[in-house]
């Protein structure tokens, strides 16, 4: 039958595909007493067997349709899963402490786990991973539950989940996923902001989602409006098509302005630049006519993985995207891990609020072995392109003094060792905690630039996590507390002869962009789907009638009032 | 019982895809059999406890096998060890 669901729009597009379900079942484990350890014992064999069954059907899945070298991974899990040091211990503990098999299982993997994690070599480091994967598969047969297997999907799909996670998108075969769809999540969640850096259309948000859509349902995704059909009738499904090639038939308009600089009406040039989580997005970047990299999460080098990535790793990826970008600017973002942002390998003590916890600067300050890692990196890569670097989550301006201190230590040892490095590499921060926003004029005088994330500030600022759906009524980009914080760091940047970019949602917004424009934004960094979209506004728009506009904006009461009045001078410039 | 030394001349040494074959042929056969390196023996069926040795190039290993068809079992592994050029 056919019904709709409605979300957030958070990636453009339109997706037609089969649905895909992506969900982690619960495996909590329960420790009990079992007096019958036979029985155990069988129950035990059993779920061996068929684990062992399943990993057959995966492996020979995964040689068929993605080749031997995907298919490794399965046969190294069949050589644990029979491996006679882990099965054996787990039998001696269900017959001596009398315990079910769930938790003989559990305790005695993590015992391995913990072992391997603790090895020197990074080779076997990372075979911790394949005894975790094997026991969850253990653990599922075990408790009767059904695991996903993301990394075999060799058809086109919608994939359908309770949320999107890092880890969970690493696994995701890219070519053949279409679009998506999620419970929980709003347009700066991780899960949205990967998909417009993959390009594939997705409605975030929408409740119900994974109950409502069962596998193999026919989906239409439209990211454009926020809505997904389940099994659309012939009709919508029509109406959708031509809606879909309309979409095309505007970006290959848009596209035209790919090489373009991006001017407005009264001949005032500001800068597109992109996002980018990994160097496979410069595509994206280059297809889109980005004028600069304004945002480079280095967080996605970490992630997906069980142990740090080495300097000559991260190295190589650094120097990739600055010889890609050939001399246009490329913002580097310091690793910004914690909030929501987690990396299992660093074992980090749970939070209550992590967003407001050790994360980002925070850690890297205490962990410089990281961070130090990390600069190094940054600074050999320097001389292959035009480099400038940030920090994140910047509080105070003693955090941005120490950060810059490490930088040059690092900076002073690689020279002294004959490294090449270049010798303009601006240094900024990311303006994203208000007391750095209030004293903007101070930091003005020691960074090179700012970048605003506006995603943080305005959770900040509001004191409304991110994540959370009751308070997502406080995102609101539009408050003029907010347009005031903006205008305070523009004014003391340009006061000291410094620019100001933007790197959150809002830059790339339709409604935010006349505001920006008018409040004296330099650089506006967005996802690079939304460039050319931006390009074509802003070519339209008057910077002096924007500055009117925003001067005016900033004296409102009210988020509501604001969109209002955008909405009215935009219809006003529309119909001249 | 048989036992044998071997020199490990694979460059990777006894990682990932050569563990996963000795494992694989030692759990064809019944015999006990156990790999030996630097003081440390393990049971040679079990994938954990081969790559727990981190066994590189030029390593000395010891083989050996015992049970009923411990002739057979040294057969299979000696000639998966030089058909891989792992060890000589």
């Amino acid at each position: 039958m056919a019904s709709i669901l409605k979300g957030i729009a958070a990636s453009d597009g339109i997706a037609f595909a089969k649905a895909y379900r992506l969900l982690e079942p619960d495996l909590t484990v329960e420790k009990r007493t079992e007096s019958d350890t036979e029985a155990e014992v069988i129950r035990f064999h059993a779920a061996l067997k068929k684990s062992e069954t399943e990993l057959e059907v995966i492996k020979e899945k995964a040689r068929r349709d993605l080749g031997d070298d995907k298919a490794a991974i399965f046969e190294a899990h069949l050589l644990v899963l029979n491996d006679p040091e882990l099965t054996g211990p787990i039998e001696e503990k269900i017959k001596s402490d009398y315990v079910n098999a769930e938790y003989a299982l559990e305790e005695t993997s993590n015992m391995f786990i913990g072992m391997f994690e603790a090895m020197e070599n990074e080779y076997m480091r990372e075979r911790a991973a394949d005894i975790k994967d094997v026991t969850k598969r253990i653990l599922a047969a075990l408790l009767g539950v059904e695991l996903p297997a993301p990394a075999l999907i060799a058809e086109e799909v919608v994939v359908v989940a309770e949320d999107l996670t890092p880890s969970m998108t690493a696994q995701l075969n890219r070519e053949f996923v279409k679009g998506f769809t999620t419970d929980i999540g709003g347009r700066t969640s991780h899960s949205a902001i990967m998909a417009r850096s993959l390009e594939i259309p997705a409605v975030v948000g929408t409740k119900n989602a994974t109950t409502d859509i069962q596998n193999g349902d026919e989906i239409i995704i439209d990211g454009l409006q926020g809505e997904v059909h389940i099994n659309p009738t012939e009709e919508i499904l029509a109406e959708y098509k031509k809606r879909s090639e309309a979409y095309q038939h505007q970006r290959a308009e848009w596209a035209k302005l790919v090489n373009e600089q991006t001017v407005t009406a009264d001949g005032h040039h500001v800068e597109l630049a992109a996002n980018i989580g990994t160097p496979e997005d410069l595509k994206g970047v280059k297809a889109n006519g980005a004028e600069g990299i304004g945002l480079y999460r280095t967080e996605f080098l970490y992630m997906g993985r069980d142990t740090l990535p080495t300097e000559e790793e991260q190295f190589t990826a650094y120097k990739a995207v600055l010889e890609g970008m050939k001399g246009k600017p490329v913002v580097v973002r310091t690793l910004d891990i914690g909030g929501d942002k987690e990396l299992p390998y660093l074992n980090l003590p749970h939070e209550m609020n992590p967003f407001l916890g050790f994360r980002a600067i925070r850690l890297c300050l205490e962990e410089q072995d990281i961070f130090r890692t990390q600069l190094r990196a940054l600074l050999r890569a320097s001389v292959y392109g035009n480099l400038k670097i940030m920090f994140p989550m910047i509080a105070t301006v003693n955090e941005f003094r120490e950060a810059k201190a490490v930088l040059l230590e690092e900076h002073a040892k690689l020279e002294s060792e004959g490294t090449a490095l270049s010798e303009n590499i601006e240094l900024g921060i990311m303006v994203e905690i208000p007391s750095t926003a209030v004293i903007a004029d101070l930091f003005a005088k020691e960074v090179d630039f700012f970048s605003i994330g506006t995603n943080d500030l305005i959770q900040y600022t509001m004191a409304a996590d991110r994540m959370n759906e009751r308070v997502s009524y406080l995102y609101q980009p539009y408050n003029p507390s907010i347009l005031r914080l903006v205008k305070m760091v523009i004014e003391a940047a340009h006061k000291e002869g410094k620019w100001t970019g933007m790197c959150g949602e809002m830059a790339g917004d339709e409604l935010a962009i006349p505001l920006l424009l008018g409040l004296g934004l330099d650089e506006f960094s967005m996802s690079a789907t939304s460039i050319l979209k931006a390009r074509a506004q802003l070519k339209h728009l008057s910077k002096s009638d924007m500055e009117a506009l925003a001067a005016e904006a900033i004296t409102l009461s009210t988020a509501a009032e604001v969109v209002e009045r955008v909405q009215a001078s935009t219809q006003k410039n529309n119909t001249k | 019982m048989s036992k044998k030394s071997y020199t490990v001349i694979a460059g990777t040494g006894i990682h990932a895809r050569p563990a996963t074959l000795l494992v694989q042929t030692a759990s064809q056969f019944s015999s006990d059999i156990n790999l030996e390196y630097n003081g440390k023996t393990v049971n040679l069926k079990s994938i954990m406890g081969v790559m727990s040795l981190g066994i590189g190039k030029g390593a000395e290993i010891v083989i050996s096998a015992n049970g009923s068809d411990e002739t057979a079992a040294f057969e299979s592994i000696e000639t998966l060890l030089k058909s891989e050029g792992l060890a000589n």
